[in-house]
């Protein structure tokens, strides 16, 4: 019998305290190769459906808030369909993304995105998802990208059942991915590098 | 309902022996943003087997070229002219077509345009230190640029990073994705590096160091560099995986 052999992944390397100049550079001063960053918009016009902001930071084990971190969302629409679908045609620019970058905030460690609700993601033939979203940091200290998900108190029912919940062992930790929902449409959702809060990271 | 054989496949759990640790005491700075309690571990899902895709429309005719990116109308930046180029593919070996790369790095003199930055090395009008790129049919990708600088870095009383260049990478989905750093073969200060030293393995850290290509030099104008990425692969579906005479 043939074995399968695999080629060994490229290793992951801290995105350091300059990552701003490569994904975000005009959020960096610079204008060299586009006029606005990459994720700075999901075109969340283009799809339609319930508004949401999100706003959180991340925090450190002393409980400081990093200020150099970088944030990316994915996610599906409000349908519960990742704007790629089954095709593999590059996405118009008109288009919903479902992807969004955001770098904290400088001074205050703030992160915002503004977007739609997803729906039910589909998880097997039989069953979905409830609504989430999936978050990825980098930062300066952050060795390989961190990605965790964010879930929606008021979908306690599709939370319940949601494969990937229902998998932790310690329920307590749960909450760590819920978001606070702080008023109609906005969300808050602050992530925990370390602590008493550590925030469920996971490793798909 | 999607049937099931509409599914994409699972992507192979990560390597963990070619990443670095996340905890890494001698570099400082992981010390307090590491997570302490394990990562859970879960199949990918939909969520994760799917991604952004960029269209080639975003890519600028300098994106590529980080020499004259930021340069003034007839200049271009200082420093060691160099092609870097290599191929992205999968751990199957297959090339992955039509993904972003974006890149960036000090200039010449090891210093980087931020204003975080208090290196006392010049700034080079010149040199922005960003660039960003798809890779084409075949999963190849090059870019035009200057050997970035060593700089020392507040970690120890005397630390010293590597010269290197950023790397991100998108591939096709979300379980790809990928930040890390490419340095350059014959770099004292590699083996030197707490960054470099959080990974275990020998030979994932080899993987990093970019050989000189003397063949894909160009005459009087600039050196070459190779640098090749594995990412992730799916699980192969029993069709693929089966042995062959059967």
């Amino acid at each position: 019998m043939k074995k399968n052999t695999l080629l060994e992944e490229t290793a992951s390397q801290t995105a350091g305290p300059y990552v701003h100049i490569g994904c975000v550079p005009n959020f960096a001063g610079l204008q060299t190769v586009t006029k606005t960053d990459l994720g700075n918009s999901l075109n969340i016009d283009a799809f339609g459906g319930q508004e949401i902001t999100i706003q959180g930071k991340v925090y450190d084990g002393d409980g400081a808030s990093v200020l150099d971190a970088l944030i990316e969302i994915w996610q599906a629409d409000g349908f519960g369909i990742y704007p790629r679908g089954n095709t593999d045609i590059a996405m118009p620019s008109n288009a919903y993304t479902g992807w969004g970058r955001c770098a904290s905030n400088l001074e205050t460690g703030e992160f915002i995105f503004k977007t739609i609700k997803p729906g039910k993601v589909i998880f097997n033939q039989d069953q979905y998802q409830a609504p989430h979203i999936t978050f990825w940091i980098v930062a300066r200290g952050i060795n390989i990208g961190l990605q965790t998900r964010m879930y929606f108190a008021e979908e306690a029912e599709a939370n319940k059942t949601d494969p990937v919940l229902s998998s932790i062992k310690d329920q307590s930790r749960v909450q760590t991915l819920i978001a606070e929902k702080t008023s109609n449409g906005n969300y808050r959702f602050d992530i925990h590098l370390q602590g008493a809060q550590e925030t469920i990271f996971f490793d798909f | 309902m999607k049937r099931k054989d509409e599914m994409p496949n699972r992507f192979l759990p990560r390597e963990k022996h070619s990443h670095p640790l996340a905890y890494f005491p001698d570099y400082k700075s992981s010390i307090k943003r590491s997570p302490q309690k394990e990562l859970l571990k879960f199949p990918t899902t939909p969520s994760e087997e799917s991604g952004p895709v960029f269209s080639p429309s975003i890519i600028g005719e300098l994106d590529n070229n980080l020499i004259l990116n930021h340069a003034d109308d007839g200049k271009s930046a200082i420093g060691q002219r160099l092609l870097v180029f290599g191929t992205v593919r999968d751990q199957h070996g297959r090339p992955i077509p039509d993904t972003l790369i974006e890149v960036w790095q000090a200039n010449a003199g090891g210093r980087y345009r931020h204003k975080n930055e208090t290196y006392l090395a010049a700034l080079d009008p010149n040199f922005g230190g960003c660039g960003r790129m798809m890779t084409d049919a075949n999963g190849n990708y090059e870019f035009h640029t200057i050997m970035p600088g060593a700089y020392p870095w507040p970690n120890g009383p005397n630390s010293w990073r590597p010269a290197h260049i950023h790397f991100s990478l998108f591939g096709e989905a979300f379980a790809q994705r990928l930040i890390t750093q490419m340095y350059f073969e014959g770099d004292p200060l590699i083996g030197l590096c707490p960054i470099v030293a959080a990974i275990q393995d020998e030979k994932a850290v080899e993987r990093l160091i970019a050989p000189l290509v003397m063949e894909k030099t160009v005459p009087m104008d600039c050196l070459a560099y190779r640098f090749d990425v594995v990412l992730r692969g799916r699980e192969q579906t029993l069709f693929e995986n089966r042995p062959e005479g059967l």
